[in-house]
């Protein structure tokens, strides 16, 4: 039986502390066949798949290769097994070719024949249809590029069997297909092929069969055309969930945050944004959506008063009436101008909170300053923990265990707590549900309606084009720094913001991208 | 078969929540092996260790007079703990103490070359703490403004300020302020710190300071602004701080505690300013400060257990010819096992064929 996988874990059990972050997995591989490993955020997929790739030393079990027993104790081992893993961040040198990425590290080579090297990378893309330059510098290159480099890269060294860890969470829709194709080739190809990820719709597309992990534990196989996305999530949750975010519509939204031609530069002086020019309203969540970097993060620091603006307006215009300038303001004096804005960043344990100090130490960030008196005032924030503590049902040890030691989900919640309790008239959030399981995503998605339904500018920079279509009123896309367009989130298709992500508006037919 | 199977000797694994108990007898033990390889390096100069142990404890504290030498060593020691401190929980590298003791002791003495012959002895000593503290603080102050402004790296400014203060006082003790042989004159008794239980009473202030430093650290607003900045700038900046003004301030106010040290060695033990006034303490406090992971009733033991070694060994080396420098090697030994101790609190060693530990509770 065992002959027939590729690669078999039979039992396997990896440790982290009090953590078991695989208990007992047994699993095997087939060539010919892509599998998809599927389980939430912290289910120990990527642990599991590093035993593979020589990063990790399981702590109990056995590994087989064509039924053999085997130790991979270093990545080399694992490609003298032929297994290569594409991890979620790419191990590429940025000042090297891509020819120079590829030759790196081999030592079977006598002398450096680049010649040799780009001949065989060009088989290796003509077989599979990959589109590499073994010229271009990796610095040059875009994340699809990279990623497309990282496969051919391990394919170059004879792996046949390929781990991809979340492949498409840097994609556009359009490079997702792209990579899929190719994915498909290579299983033609006799390849055994691990996707590991969490987007049910991309599993449905792509994989013959689907192993579900939950908390570390191996729930089961499943054949993907036995199954569907909602029993799949229920394995992978462990009970039934409803898969839809609900989308209430707010009577009268009214013009909270304008923002007219903001320009910005970075440390570095490389425009960062470029006359960014959108409306945000009380009652309604923008959605902001646009490829890893072209300008989300800047965008919400701006009007935060966190990022120098080189020209252009943020108005805020309170319920009350009047408006107030924001750009020059330091973030105090946003504050104390009685802007109540909050900000969900997207790097919480850096930015959002502090890591080292227990929830109340955080739940001061925001009132620290109050008063003349040079002591601390504890009592209200710990209050203010005590209920963000039920209301959002944090699990904790205790209020002032160190949040930094807090699983992802309950980092985001004090987060996202914190910033909610100051009852906000604009909420900004990044990449709110990045790395939460099902069930605190949902969590988060409801708060943000909830709080829209409360007469609040929902801001939500959101990765996940389902959930940006699901749960916001209108997106607004950006691509390199500019708007390429704002869409009305209820009619708006996928395939469309994946186009304006790559693409200004008049540009795109311009230069047919 | 064409695959061998090995699995490594060992590998390491992270605890997470290790008993208290468990971990104190680790930093204990750990203590315990420091002392074991010192006495290695007493049995190298020919001497029995355990013998050589007891001689350097009764050194330290075997009458009235080493236990005064004792307290007085450690004073500074603890004094400039404490001052470093804030700036160390804001991961703002000082190590510039010596500069700022030197430039407070100073000041102290501008003070008493300009009113001694005026004032009574209380008026004076006040005015030379002043002096002192804005001597130390401006010194401070200056390497804090230029990272505040220009993010300049603290650790070499604030090093390179040491040389510069240390070269002033060099030129004034051989040149305009130089009394006989390269000396500067004594202070005169009203300028000297009175005497409480036999030791000047700089100990006293000191305590007091620990006691301060502990409450301003812990509650209030400047004590939690200093904690945010040293875990993240990126969340100081989010909360409305003022990064750079608190970095000035907290460097000041480092700055003004080392200069308070200053005076005290000046007016209380030495009596006088010399260019080696500050003797060192500048850097060994980072040691204290470091060992008592910036706990302030901590650098109270700390300081004294490094007090005890020095005192100690300086007895040692009169009566069993052992060298003095055989403290700084105990000395290296206690930092190298107390600070590498953390490593197994927080890891474990899991050799090959060992049982797993169970997984317990599940995080």
């Amino acid at each position: 039986m065992s002959e027939e996988f590729a690669i078999e874990l039979k039992h396997l059990t990896k440790r982290f502390g009090a953590i078991t972050a695989n208990d007992d997995v047994s699993l095997g591989l087939r060539r010919g066949e892509i599998l998809a490993l599927l389980g939430e955020n912290g289910s120990g997929k990527t642990t599991l798949m590093n035993m593979l790739a020589g990063i990790y030393q399981p702590d109990g079990g056995e590994i087989y290769a064509d039924g053999h027993p085997i130790s991979i104790r270093s990545p080399r081992d694992a490609y003298a097994h032929k297994i290569g893993m594409i991890h979620q961040h790419y191990k590429l040198v940025n000042v090297f070719s891509a020819a120079e990425n590829i030759v790196l590290g081999l030592s079977d080579e006598k002398k450096l024949d680049l010649k040799q090297t780009n001949a065989r990378v060009a088989e290796i893309c003509a077989r599979y249809g990959f589109d590499v330059d073994p010229k271009k510098k990796v610095y040059d290159m875009s994340v699809s590029e990279k990623q497309t480099l990282e496969i051919v890269k391990i394919l170059y060294r004879g792996a046949d069997i390929l781990i991809l860890d979340e492949p498409t969470a840097v994609l556009t829709p359009q490079e997702t297909t792209k990579l899929f194709a190719i994915l498909r080739n290579m299983r033609r190809d006799n390849k055994a092929i691990v996707i590991i990820t969490h987007k049910l719709n991309e599993v449905m597309e792509i994989s013959d069969k689907v192993a579900v992990l939950r908390k570390g534990k191996y729930i089961g196989t499943v054949n993907t055309a036995e199954t569907d996305a909602q029993k799949l999530t229920d394995m992978m949750v462990g009970h039934s969930v409803t898969l839809n975010i609900d989308r209430p519509i707010f009577d009268a939204p009214v013009d909270r945050l304008r923002v007219k031609g903001l320009t910005c530069y970075d440390a570095e002086h490389v425009k960062k944004l470029d006359r960014v020019t959108f409306t945000a309203r009380g009652g309604e969540i923008l959605g902001i959506a646009g490829i890893a970097g072209s300008g989300q993060k800047e965008l919400l620091e701006c009007v935060a008063g966190l990022c120098p603006v080189a020209e252009g307006s943020i108005e805020y215009d309170p319920p009350e009436g009047g408006s107030v300038e924001l750009v020059g303001l330091t973030p105090m004096q946003i504050r104390r101008h009685g802007v109540a804005l909050a900000f969900v960043p997207e790097d919480r344990l850096g930015m959002g909170l502090v890591g080292s100090m227990g929830m109340t130490g955080n739940m001061m960030l925001r009132s620290w300053k109050r008063g003349k008196n040079p002591f601390v005032n504890r009592r209200q924030p710990k209050a203010l923990a005590e209920k963000v503590l039920t209301d959002l049902e944090v699990v904790t040890p205790g209020i002032d265990f160190p949040v930094r030691r807090l699983s992802g989900g309950n980092v985001q919640k004090v987060l996202v707590g914190r910033e909610i309790a100051s009852s906000p008239n604009v909420l900004m959030s990044a990449y709110a549900v990045r790395g939460l399981d099902i069930n605190t995503s949902y969590t988060i998605y409801n708060l943000m309606t909830e709080q829209k339904m409360k007469g609040c500018a929902v801001v939500f920079v959101g990765e996940d084009l389902d959930v940006l279509l699901e749960l916001c009123d209108r997106i607004l896309v950006l691509c390199g720094g500019r708007v390429s367009g704002v869409v009305d989130a209820r009619t708006a298709t996928k395939e469309e913001i994946g186009l304006m992500m790559t693409s200004h508006g008049e540009e795109a037919e311009a230069h047919g991208a | 078969m064409e695959h061998k199977v090995k699995t490594p000797l060992f590998h390491l694994a992270k605890r997470t929540g290790i008993a208290p108990s468990w971990a104190w007898l680790i930093r204990l033990s750990s203590i315990l092996v420091a002392l074991v390889i010192g006495s290695l390096a007493i049995a190298i100069t020919g001497n029995q260790p355990i013998p050589a142990y007891r001689t350097l404890l009764e050194g330290a504290l075997g009458n009235e007079a080493f236990r005064r030498q004792t307290v007085k060593m450690a004073v500074p020691l603890l004094g400039c703990a404490l001052a470093i401190a804030p700036c160390f929980k804001m991961r703002f590298w000082n190590i510039g103490a010596e500069g700022q003791i030197t430039a407070g002791a100073l000041a102290a003495t501008l003070m008493v070359r300009l009113f001694a012959a005026k004032l009574s002895a209380l008026p004076l000593l006040l005015l030379m703490a002043i002096a002192a503290i804005l001597g130390g603080g401006l010194w401070g102050l200056i390497p804090g403004f230029f990272k505040a402004k220009w993010n300049t790296n603290e650790t070499l400014f604030t090093l390179m300020m040491n040389y510069i203060i240390i070269g002033v006082v060099a030129w004034l003790q051989a040149g305009p302020w130089e009394a006989r042989q390269g000396r500067m004159a004594q202070f005169p008794a009203n300028a000297c710190l009175p005497k409480v239980l036999g030791v000047h009473c700089g100990w006293i202030i000191v305590l007091v300071l620990a006691v301060l430093i502990h409450v301003y650290m812990k509650y209030t607003k400047h004590g939690y602004e200093i904690s945010v900045i040293g875990d993240s700038m990126r969340t100081a900046q989010y909360a409305g701080m003022n990064v750079g003004r608190i970095m000035m301030r907290t460097m000041f106010l480092s700055g003004a505690i080392s200069g308070l040290v200053g005076f005290i060695v000046a007016s209380g033990a030495n009596n006088t300013l010399a260019k080696d006034i500050a003797g060192g303490v500048g850097f060994t406090s980072i040691t204290v400060a470091w060992l008592s992971q910036l706990n302030a009733f901590a650098m109270i033991l700390i300081s004294l257990m490094l007090a005890i070694l020095t005192k100690g060994a300086s007895t040692l080396q009169t009566q069993m010819g052992v060298p003095a420098a055989i403290s700084d090697i105990i000395t290296g030994l206690l930092l190298f096992c107390m600070l590498g101790c953390e490593f197994f609190i927080n890891f474990r060693i899991v050799f090959r064929g060992s049982r797993p530990e169970k997984g317990g509770k599940q995080g």
